[in-house]
C-alpha cells in the first residue's frame, strides 16, 4: 500500500519536471511568433526598443494600410494565392494519374520511366536553375504563371506517394467495375480516387505549401515585382534600405497566415502532409 | 471473385460489343496507361529531363562576348581551383556538422517526451513544437533577422539577463553561422520530432513490457528499444537532413545574404551569384554537378554506414 503510494508520488514528480521541461522549450518555440505579433503592432522607428515592448502597441492599422498601399504585396498575395492553388490542383492531377498508371497497369517503358524519376528524385533541382531560365527566356515565359506552375508539376515524390497508395487497392475491385462496363476514365475517378482520398489530402497540402514557400526559382524567373510571390516580394523588401520595418514584419505575419489556416483546420491532413515526404519512401 | 464475374454479366450483356473488342488480354486497352502518364510525362521531359541534360552540356561551355564556346573540362578545372568555392563548401559542411546532429539528437528527445504518459496535455506541446513549419523560409529568416539585431534585438536582450554582454550575431563570421544554425533548429525540430514520434509509436508494446519484465531500466529501454526501433526514421532523417542542407540557400540568403566576409556563403548560393549575378552559366551549372557529386557521394557513404551498423 504504502509502496504503491511512494510509486505515484515518485511518477507525478516526473511528470512534473518532464512538463515544467517541455513548457520551457515551448515559449522558445512560440516566443518569436509572440514578437513579430507585438512588432506589427509598432511602427518602423519604435519596433526596436529597450526594453523590448510585450504588449501590443497602436500602429496595427497604419503598418497594415501601409503594407498595401506603399508596396505591391497585396497583388503578390493575389499572385501566390493563385499560383499555390492552380499548382496544388493541378499537380494532384499529373501525380495521381501517373502514380495510378505505375500501380495498376503493367506497360512496355515502365521501368526505364519510373528509373528516371527516381533518379531526379535524388538529384538536387537547383542543377536545373539556369536551364530553366533559359527555357522561359527562350518561351517568352519570364514573369508568367505558367512559369511557376508548370516545371514542377510533375513530382517525383507526388508521383511515388501515389503510386504507393494506389499499390493497395485490390485490382478485383477495378476488373470488377471494367466488367461492370465502365470507362477507363470512370474507373479511375469513381473508384479509384475516392478510396485514396486520405493520401491525396496529404498531398494537397504538401503541393499547397511548396509552391507557396518556393523562393529561389522564383526569385530566378520573375523579373518584375508585378509578378513576385510571396516570398520574392517579402526578400525584396528586406533588400531595399528604405523598408519600412512594421510593414516588412506585417508582410512577414500576412505570409504564414493561409499555412497557418491550412494548418489549424486540416490538423491531422496537414502533419500528414509533412509526414508523407519522410515516412512514405 | 468469379461470383462477381458472373454477377455483373447481364450488365455486360446490355454494353455494345465493339469497345471490348478494343480490349486486350489485360482487360484494358493497351493505350490507356500511357493516356494517364501523357501530362507527366511531357511535363517530365520537358522541365526535368532537359534542364539535367542541358545544364550538363552548359557545365562543359563558355560564354566568350556573347558566343556560347565548347570549353571542354575548363569550368571544372577553375571550380577545383576556386578558393571561393572552397570556402562555400566549407562553410555548408560545418553547418551541417553541427546543426543536423543538434536537431536530430532534440528531436529524438522531444518525441520520447511526446510519447511519455508523464508529460501533461501532450497534444498541445506536440502542437507548439512544430508550429514554426507553417512560417516560410523567408519568412523565418526575416523573422530571425529582426531578433538578432545587434544592439536592439530581442535576443540579445534576453541574454543580458544571464549576464552576457550583446552578441554581434550577423556581424561576426563565428556568430552569423551560429545564428543560421539556431534558425534553422528552431524551424525544423518539432518536424523532426512528429517523424520520430509516428515511428516511435509503431514499437510493439510487447517489447518494453518483456524488456521492463527483464528489469530494464528506463534507459536501458531507450537504449535498447526504442533507439533500434527508431532507426528506419533515423536513416530517413539523416538522409534528408543531409540533401536539404547541401543544398541550403534561402536561410543565409535572407538571414545574412552570404555575409560577414562570405562566412555564410553555401554553396547554393555561390551557384545563384555565378548564375545571376554574373550570368556565368557554364560556371553556375558546373558548380550544380559538382554538388550533384557531392550529395550522391555522402548519400552513398550514409547508406553504406547505416548498412554495417545493423
Amino acid at each position: 500500500m504504502s509502496n504503491t503510494n511512494i510509486v505515484v508520488r515518485k511518477s507525478r514528480g516526473r511528470s512534473l519536471v518532464l512538463t515544467t521541461a517541455i513548457a520551457a522549450g515551448a515559449v522558445f518555440m512560440v516566443l518569436p511568433f509572440y514578437w513579430l505579433l507585438i512588432a506589427t503592432t509598432y511602427g518602423a522607428h519604435d519596433i526596436f526598443a529597450t526594453p523590448p515592448h510585450f504588449l501590443p502597441g497602436p500602429a496595427f492599422v497604419e503598418n497594415f494600410v501601409g503594407l498595401f498601399r506603399d508596396t505591391m504585396f497585396g497583388r503578390s498575395m493575389v499572385n501566390s494565392l493563385f499560383v499555390s492553388t492552380t499548382y496544388t490542383a493541378l499537380g494532384l492531377i499529373v501525380c495521381t494519374a501517373a502514380g495510378y498508371a505505375f500501380a495498376k497497369f503493367k506497360f512496355r517503358g515502365q521501368n526505364l520511366l519510373f528509373g528516371a524519376l527516381l533518379v531526379t528524385l535524388a538529384l538536387p533541382s537547383q542543377v536545373t536553375l539556369v536551364p530553366l531560365f533559359q527555357i522561359m527566356v527562350n518561351l517568352g515565359w519570364l514573369d508568367s504563371y505558367q512559369a511557376l506552375i508548370l516545371p514542377n508539376l510533375a513530382l517525383p515524390f507526388g508521383i511515388f506517394l501515389m503510386k504507393q497508395t494506389m499499390s493497395t487497392i485490390p485490382d478485383e475491385m477495378i476488373q470488377a467495375a471494367r466488367i461492370d462496363g465502365a470507362g477507363e476514365f470512370r474507373v479511375f475517378s469513381q473508384i479509384v480516387l475516392p478510396t485514396v482520398r486520405p493520401a491525396l489530402s496529404a498531398l494537397a497540402i504538401f503541393l499547397f505549401l511548396a509552391q507557396w514557400n518556393d523562393f529561389v526559382y522564383p526569385l530566378v524567373v520573375l523579373r518584375s515585382p508585378e509578378s513576385y510571390t510571396v516570398p520574392v516580394a517579402l526578400a525584396s523588401l528586406q533588400g531595399i534600405g528604405t523598408t519600412d520595418y512594421g510593414q516588412l514584419l506585417m508582410g512577414t505575419m500576412l505570409s504564414m497566415l493561409p499555412v497557418l489556416i491550412l494548418f489549424l483546420f486540416l490538423q491531422r491532413q496537414f502533419v500528414a502532409g509533412i509526414l508523407a515526404g519522410a515516412v512514405k519512401q | 471473385m468469379n461470383t462477381l464475374v458472373q454477377s455483373s454479366t447481364p450488365a455486360t450483356a446490355e454494353k455494345p460489343v465493339a469497345p471490348r473488342r478494343r480490349r486486350s488480354s489485360v482487360g484494358y486497352p493497351r493505350i490507356t496507361p500511357y493516356l494517364f502518364l501523357m501530362p507527366m510525362i511531357l511535363l517530365f521531359v520537358g522541365f526535368k529531363l532537359y534542364p539535367y541534360i542541358s545544364a550538363f552540356w552548359l557545365s562543359l561551355t563558355k560564354n566568350v562576348g556573347g558566343e556560347v564556346e565548347f570549353a571542354g573540362l575548363e569550368n571544372y578545372t577553375r571550380l577545383i581551383a576556386d578558393p571561393l568555392f572552397y570556402k562555400a563548401l566549407a562553410n555548408t559542411g560545418i553547418i551541417l556538422l553541427v546543426q543536423v546532429p543538434i536537431m536530430l539528437v532534440l528531436a529524438i528527445v522531444l518525441a520520447v517526451a511526446f510519447n511519455s504518459v508523464l508529460l501533461k496535455i501532450r497534444s498541445f506541446w506536440r502542437t507548439a513544437y512544430f508550429v514554426p513549419i507553417v512560417m516560410g523560409l523567408v519568412a523565418y529568416g526575416i523573422l530571425f533577422r529582426a531578433l538578432f539585431n545587434t544592439n536592439e534585438g530581442f535576443v540579445n536582450y534576453l541574454i543580458s539577463f544571464i549576464g552576457l554582454s550583446p552578441i554581434p550575431w550577423l556581424g561576426d563570421p563565428l556568430w552569423a553561422k551560429v545564428s543560421i544554425v539556431i534558425a534553422m533548429t528552431w524551424h525544423y525540430t518539432g518536424q523532426n520530432a512528429i517523424i520520430y514520434l509516428a515511428q516511435m509509436q509503431s514499437i510493439g508494446g510487447e517489447l518494453y513490457e518483456a524488456a521492463h519484465v527483464d528489469g530494464a531500466s528506463a534507459w536501458q529501454r531507450f537504449w535498447h528499444v526504442t533507439l533500434p526501433g527508431l532507426r528506419p526514421a533515423i536513416v530517413l532523417t539523416v538522409i534528408l537532413s543531409t540533401i536539404g542542407t547541401l543544398q541550403l540557400f534561402d536561410e543565409p540568403y535572407v538571414l545574412t545574404n552570404g555575409g560577414p566576409d562570405n562566412a555564410t556563403l553555401t554553396v547554393g548560393m555561390y551557384l545563384y551569384q555565378n548564375g545571376f549575378k554574373f550570368f556565368d552559366f557554364g560556371y553556375a551549372s558546373a558548380i550544380g554537378y559538382a554538388l550533384t557529386i557531392i550529395i550522391g557521394v555522402i548519400s552513398l557513404i550514409q547508406l553504406r554506414l547505416f548498412k554495417e551498423k545493423s
